[in-house]
């Protein structure tokens, strides 16, 4: 029964949205984490949603001591993100102690003194509201109240130690002047703290990229690296949390149809009901049909199906459709279709992540496609584009939805897109649609380039496009060198002697 | 003649809150005979009083009377400092001792 068990600091959920998995389960209970960050950071923001959602997910109190801005300052600030703290504080749930230095003349020092009096303040607001959470923002602020560097260094040493004699969990804001420099300024992560959470906001490429990172977290555990964020009107910051999302999705041999008889038997059946399929091709050679297929093959057998568009306006794409045979129109009015058309360059790549999940999670649909991704490749940087692939496929799985994404290919012929480069590994299955230059005609050709957990028909299919959609025929027996954008023709005659020589060596003979 | 109204806060009677004490007193009954009221306000008795004048550091002294408001803080050790940061100048007579 007597089992050695190493003692874990406990853990306080933060309720910021992904903080939680990036913190495996929350900053520590009852003790004081450091939250260091450049300016701009948004150390603020986080400390306050700290509090917010403390309120608002778990009815515990706060406190907030603010160094820099006045109290006044912070409620209209965090106004703009719908957080009402005045509202908080007249329900008795949130209380500030305004450190913040007093307009006028400086103040003069001469000997000794200390931080009793901030102390005191502190006690007495964490008493008076019942606080569970304290944030003070931010330290470099009270360095430059003050001269003597070296008393403010042990005062705040005392005051994390009066802060956990008081039973509260705290945040500690403090300004770094390098991405990748020292923690803080000042040399504050010495004596404060045995948390580091480093907020980052890193030009990439001439995009910004926000991210958050556990620096260490003393006597428990967390992820590691960086995982990037957003801050959303009305919600605040929320955490990406990429890499820590488990891979926990059960996988189906159900199979659904890809809206196409002769693809579903080229896949041997259909798509697998939860697998993400990439469809590969140059522009104009039938990925938004491939797309709309998909779709009506949901929609007409009563599925749900989420359209997430970011080349073309609803407009076209229900125009394209028709022009197919299929109407959009009709798939909508019947609560079965959702289409959100967006310029890729409407917001950064976290905020269409986070646009998409809700809408994920408030349609629920059976089917997600993306037409295209490459488009959106063009507002991010590769690292963050990679992220978002791997964020968005997770949470398309998680939810245990079929996927279509389209890729678009540079070159009209042959080749691979930078897209395909960084997701072919996460996607489940691979559809190459190319273009095939023979003997002075353009004909199009399809492939099923992998195919995960299910035989695949392995040729290289002539296919058509008319008014009724997408017609896949004959293998493009005689010709070579399709993928690598180069057909060469191969006389009847060359194809006869090759398999005379396969004849020969196959050990039946 | 103006009447210095002076509010010493301390928190608790530490060694440091004596001696802000002891020499407010003296520099008080050296230079302002007689025309100063002074008030110690321990924030362990009253952290209200403290939160409303806004007090992070102890000791701060606080000079209410005459304006402008002014706020020193530490133990109060160099005289020079708090006269000046009182505004209050020594008026010296031919010998250089402070006029009686």
């Amino acid at each position: 029964m007597s089992r050695v068990r190493t003692p874990q600091v406990e853990k306080l959920p933060s309720g910021v949205p992904g903080l939680d998995i990036v913190t495996d389960g929350g900053v520590p209970r009852a003790r004081t984490t450091l939250i260091a960050g450049t300016a701009g950071s948004g150390k603020t923001i986080l400390a306050a949603q700290f509090l917010v959602e403390g309120v608002r997910q778990f009815d515990q109190h706060g406190v907030f001591i603010t160094f820099e801005e006045s109290a006044e300052d912070i409620r209209r600030n965090v106004a703009s993100l719908d957080w009402d703290v005045a509202a908080f504080e007249a329900a008795g749930a949130w209380m500030f102690v305004d450190a913040s230095p007093e307009p006028g003349e400086p103040v003069i020092e001469t000997g000794g003194y200390d931080l009793g009096a901030l102390i005191v303040r502190i006690e007495m607001a964490v008493k008076a509201v019942g606080a569970t959470r304290v944030v003070l923002d931010s330290l470099g602020a009270i360095f430059n109240q003050f001269e003597n560097v070296s008393i403010i260094r042990n005062e705040l040493f005392r005051l994390t130690v009066a802060l956990k004699q008081m039973g509260v969990t705290a945040l500690m804001t403090a300004e770094r002047d390098d991405e990748y420099g020292p923690i803080a300024r000042h040399g504050v992560e010495e004596f404060v703290t045995d948390n580091v959470i480093v907020l980052r906001n890193v030009l990439e490429g001439e995009k910004r990229r926000r991210t958050a990172e556990v620096l260490k977290f003393r006597g428990t555990t967390h992820q590691k690296g960086e995982y990037p964020f957003t801050v959303m009107e009305g919600q605040g910051i929320v955490v990406i949390p990429l890499s820590a999302i488990k891979l926990r999705q059960r996988s189906s041999n159900v199979r659904i149809s890809a809206g196409n008889a002769e693809l579903d038997a080229m896949c041997g059946g259909g798509f697998f009901r939860d697998s993400i399929v990439l469809v590969s091709g140059a522009t104009g050679c039938g990925k938004t049909l491939m797309t709309t297929e998909f779709i009506s093959g949901g929609a007409d057998r009563g599925e749900r199906c989420l359209l997430l568009a970011f080349e073309e306006s609803r407009h076209q794409l229900m125009r394209n459709a028709s022009g197919w045979g299929r109407d959009y129109e009709a798939y909508e009015q019947g609560g079965l279709l959702k289409i959100i058309a967006n310029y890729p360059e409407s917001c950064g790549l976290e905020d269409h992540l986070i646009a998409i999940k809700q809408a994920i999670d408030d349609f629920r649909p059976n089917r997600v496609a993306v037409d295209s991704l490459s488009a959106l490749e063009r507002v991010s940087t590769v690292k963050g584009f990679r992220e978002f692939v791997i964020s968005l496929t997770s949470f398309i799985k998680d939810t245990e939805v079929a996927g279509l994404f389209t890729a678009t290919t540079e070159r009209l012929l042959g080749g691979e897109s930078v897209t395909e480069a960084h997701i072919s590994t996460i996607t489940d299955s691979i559809i190459l649609l190319r273009y095939v230059e023979m003997l002075g005609e353009m004909k199009r050709g399809l492939t099923v380039l992998k195919m995960r957990g299910s035989p695949h028909d392995k040729s290289i299919r002539e296919f058509n496009i008319d008014g009724t959609g997408m017609h896949i025929g004959h293998a493009f027996r005689s010709v070579s060198g399709i993928l690598a954008g180069h057909p060469q023709h191969i006389p009847q005659r060359e194809l006869e002697r090759m398999e005379e020589l396969f004849k020969d060596v196959s050990p039946s003979d | 003649m103006s009447n210095y109204t002076l509010r010493l806060f301390i928190t608790g009677h530490t060694p440091q809150a004596e001696r802000a004490i002891a020499n407010l007193k003296r520099i008080c009954a050296d230079e302002l005979q007689g025309r100063y009221e002074m008030e110690v306000v321990d924030l362990m008795e009253d952290p209200e009083e403290g939160e409303r004048q806004r007090i992070i550091a102890t000791p701060t002294l606080i000079k209410q009377l005459p304006p402008p408001l002014r706020r020193i803080i530490g133990d109060l050790s160099d005289k020079e400092r708090v006269l000046s940061g009182l505004d209050i100048f020594p008026i010296l007579n031919d010998d250089g001792d402070a006029h009686e």
